[in-house]
C-alpha cells in the first residue's frame, strides 16, 4: 500500500447508496470488473465514467455506501481508477468491503473544504488529508485491518494466513 | 459491570472472558448464508487456492434472488452453485421455489439464540429476531469464511430501542420501524448492535420482530436483536438441532444484563402510532400516511424478506376479500417461502388475493432488486412492502417507489392511490 497519494477530487453528498454506485440490475449478470467499472455511479453522476482518471479521489459526506452488501460498489470504483475514498462516515459493510478489496478509505470531514476538481493529498503514515483549504487528521487503522490492506486485500491475506502457495 | 447481548455472544464465540466495544475479535460463525451470489463467491474461494470448504455444515445456501433464472446468464450462475454444493457436500442447500434466504434460514432451523450468523446479504440482521447475532458481509469475506471457517468482527456499541404500549389496529411492526428510521436517519445506527425491547415487543409475533431486525439494516446497524422469549422458543421448537431446554438456557445466557452499557437508549410509545410511508428515493424519507394519501400508483407489491409472511398476506386478504383492485393497478404478491405459500393456500388467503386481481409470483425476491418479474418503466409509481426504495432499484431510475406496511399497500391497491388502511 502506498503511504501517500495525491489525486483530483470528485465531490458527492450524504448517504450515497450502493444502488446508485452500482445498479442492482447488474449485480448478478456482470462479473468482469472492467465491465463493472463502465457502470460506476451511473445513476448518480452520468459524467463520472467518461471523465474519471486513475488516482482520482472521491470525497463525500456521511454514510457513503449505505444499502446493500454488494461488493461491486467497491470493485467498480477501484477498477475505474479511483485511488481512495474520503468520507465523513462509511456504511459498515462498505467499509469492510473496501478494506477487503484494498481500496483505501479514510474517515474525516474533508468534504467541508473541497470542490470537485481540487487536488488533495492523503498521507496514511501521518494520518492526514490535505485539501487546498485545510488539513484533517484521521485515526490509524487497527493492526488487523492494516494487515489486510498491506497484503493487497482479503484474498491475498487469506492465502498468506493459510500458507497457500502465492506464486501461481 | 454488565454486558450487552452483542458483547456476550462475541466474547463466548471468541473464547474470551469479556470484550468491549471497538475490540476486534476472530470468531467461528455457526452459519454462513449465501444466495444467488454463491457462484461468484465460489469463484473467489477457488482463487484463494484451497479446494475444500473449512466446514460444509456451516453453509446455508438458498437460490432466491432471480429465480427461476430470468435468462441464460442467471441459469449458468445457478448451475455453478448447484455444482459447488454437490462438489463440497453441502447439505443445507435450498433450490429455487423454497423461498427468500432470510425466511428459509430460520424455517429450516439454522437460527437460534446466541448463534453467530454471517451472510453475504445486507439483510442478514433479520435473524436477530430469533436471538442470534447476525450480520451482513461482502462476497470476498464470505469466500474467506468458506476457506478459513473464521471471520474478524468489531465488537459493536449497542443502541437500545424500547417500545412501550400496544399497536393500534392496522398499524404494524413495519410502521414502527419506518418511523424509527425516519427519526434516526439512514446512518442513525451505523456499526451498532440494535436491541429492540419493551412491552410492544413482548406481544409482537415472530414475523413482526423479523420486520424490525430486517430493516435495522436501513439505518446502518451491524446486527439487530430481539431477546429470545417463550414466543421465540415456541416458534423454534422442532426446527433447530437443539432441544427446547438448551435453547431456553441460551436465551437466558445471552440476554443483556440490566447494568449493561449502551451508546444510546431511545423510548417510543406505539399506542397512537399512525401508519407511516417512506417516500422516494431513500428509506429515511418517512412521513405519516396522511401526508401522501392520494398519490396515484401503477403497481403495488406485497412480499420480500420484509413483509412476505403469513400475517402480511392475511391482513392484505382481509382488506381485499370480496373486493377488486382499482383499474390500471397491478398488484404483485410474493409469499416469502414455500411454507408461507402452502399455509396461505390452506387458509384460502391466496384464492382471496388472486380473485381480487393480484398476480401471484413464486416465493423469492421477485422484483425487489429490479432484475425481473415486475420492473418499472420511467415515470411509474410502486408502493411496496419491501425495505428499499432507492433510485433505480426496481427498474427505471426515473420510477418512484414508496414503502409501507402490507395493510397500507393492500388499501392502496384497492383505491388506486396511496390510502390509509385504518379507513378500510
Ligand atoms: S427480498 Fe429484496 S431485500 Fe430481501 S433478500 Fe431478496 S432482494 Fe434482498
Amino acid at each position: 500500500m502506498q503511504t501517500k497519494i495525491t489525486g483530483r477530487v470528485w465531490k458527492y453528498g450524504d448517504d450515497v447508496n450502493t444502488d446508485v454506485i452500482f445498479p442492482g440490475k447488474y449485480t448478478y449478470s456482470l462479473t468482469d470488473p472492467a465491465e463493472m467499472a463502465k457502470h460506476a455511479l451511473e445513476d448518480l453522476d452520468p459524467t463520472f465514467v467518461a471523465n474519471v482518471r486513475p488516482g482520482d479521489i472521491i470525497v463525500a459526506g456521511k454514510n457513503w455506501g449505505c444499502g446493500s452488501s454488494r461488493e461491486q460498489a467497491v470493485v467498480c470504483l477501484k477498477e475505474a481508477g479511483v485511488g481512495a475514498i474520503v468520507a465523513r462516515s462509511f456504511a459498515r459493510i462498505y467499509f469492510r468491503n473496501a478494506i477487503n478489496y484494498a481500496l483505501p478509505i479514510v474517515t474525516c470531514d474533508a468534504v467541508d473544504s473541497v470542490e470537485s476538481g481540487d487536488e488533495i493529498t492523503i498521507d496514511f503514515a501521518a494520518g492526514t488529508v490535505t485539501t487546498p483549504r485545510a488539513t484533517y487528521t484521521f485515526p490509524p487503522f487497527p493492526p488487523e485491518v492494516m494487515a489486510i490492506l498491506e497484503a493487497g486485500g482479503l484474498i491475498p491475506y487469506t492465502k498468506q494466513v493459510l500458507g497457500v502457495n502465492r506464486c501461481e | 459491570m454488565g454486558h450487552t447481548f452483542a458483547e456476550k455472544v462475541l466474547a463466548r464465540k471468541a473464547g474470551l472472558e469479556s470484550v468491549v466495544p471497538g475490540q476486534i475479535v476472530t470468531v467461528r460463525p455457526d452459519k454462513l448464508l449465501t444466495h444467488d451470489n454463491t457462484s461468484d463467491i465460489a469463484r473467489k474461494f477457488r482463487e484463494i487456492g484451497v479446494t475444500k470448504v473449512a466446514d460444509p455444515a456451516m453453509h446455508v445456501i438458498v437460490l432466491d434472488h432471480v429465480t427461476p433464472a430470468a435468462n441464460e446468464t442467471y441459469a449458468i450462475s445457478h448451475k455453478a452453485t448447484r455444482a459447488f454444493v454437490a462438489e463440497q457436500g453441502i447439505e443445507s442447500f435450498y433450490d429455487i421455489g423454497e423461498g427468500i434466504c432470510h425466511q428459509v434460514l430460520p424455517e429450516k432451523g439454522h437460527a437460534w439464540p446466541g448463534a453467530v450468523i454471517v451472510g453475504s446479504d445486507s439483510h442478514t440482521p433479520t435473524h436477530g429476531a430469533f436471538g442470534a447475532f447476525a450480520a451482513g458481509i461482502g462476497r470476498t469475506e464470505a469466500a474467506a469464511v468458506m476457506a478459513t471457517g473464521t471471520i474478524w468482527l468489531r465488537v459493536p456499541e449497542t443502541l437500545r430501542i424500547v417500545l412501550n404500549g400496544t399497536l393500534p389496529p392496522r398499524v404494524s411492526a413495519k410502521d414502527v420501524i419506518l418511523r424509527i428510521i425516519g427519526d434516526l436517519r439512514a446512518d442513525g445506527a451505523d456499526y451498532c448492535s440494535v436491541e429492540f425491547t419493551g412491552e410492544a415487543i413482548r406481544t409482537m409475533s415472530i414475523a413482526g420482530r423479523m420486520v424490525l431486525c430486517n430493516m435495522a439494516a436501513e439505518m446502518g446497524a451491524k446486527n439487530a436483536v430481539v431477546e429470545a422469549d417463550e414466543t421465540t422458543l415456541a416458534w423454534l421448537a422442532g426446527r433447530t438441532p437443539w432441544d427446547i431446554e438448551t435453547l431456553r438456557r441460551w436465551a437466558t445466557e445471552f440476554r443483556s444484563d440490566p447494568d449493561a452499557t449502551y451508546a444510546r437508549v431511545i423510548e417510543y410509545d406505539v399506542s397512537d402510532l399512525a401508519p407511516h410511508v417512506a417516500k422516494p428515493h431513500t428509506v429515511d424519507n418517512v412521513v405519516p400516511i396522511t401526508e401522501v394519501t392520494g398519490v396515484k400508483i401503477d403497481q403495488a407489491l406485497i412480499g420480500t424478506c420484509t413483509n412476505g409472511r403469513l400475517e402480511d398476506l392475511e391482513v392484505a386478504a382481509e382488506i381485499l376479500r370480496d373486493n377488486h383492485i382499482a383499474p390500471g393497478v397491478r398488484l404483485l404478491v410474493l409469499p416469502a417461502s414455500r411454507e408461507v405459500l402452502l399455509a396461505a393456500i390452506e387458509r384460502g388467503i391466496i384464492a382471496d388475493l388472486v380473485a381480487a386481481g393480484a398476480t401471484l409470483l413464486n416465493p423469492g425476491c421477485g422484483p425487489c432488486l429490479g432484475a425481473h418479474e415486475g420492473c418499472m418503466a420511467p415515470g411509474e409509481v410502486t408502493i411496496s412492502t419491501a425495505n428499499r426504495n432507492f433510485k433505480g432499484r426496481m427498474g427505471s431510475k426515473d420510477a418512484f417507489t414508496y414503502l409501507g406496511s402490507p395493510a397500507t399497500v393492500a388499501a392502496s391497491a384497492l383505491a388506486g392511490v396511496i390510502a390509509d388502511p385504518r379507513k378500510r
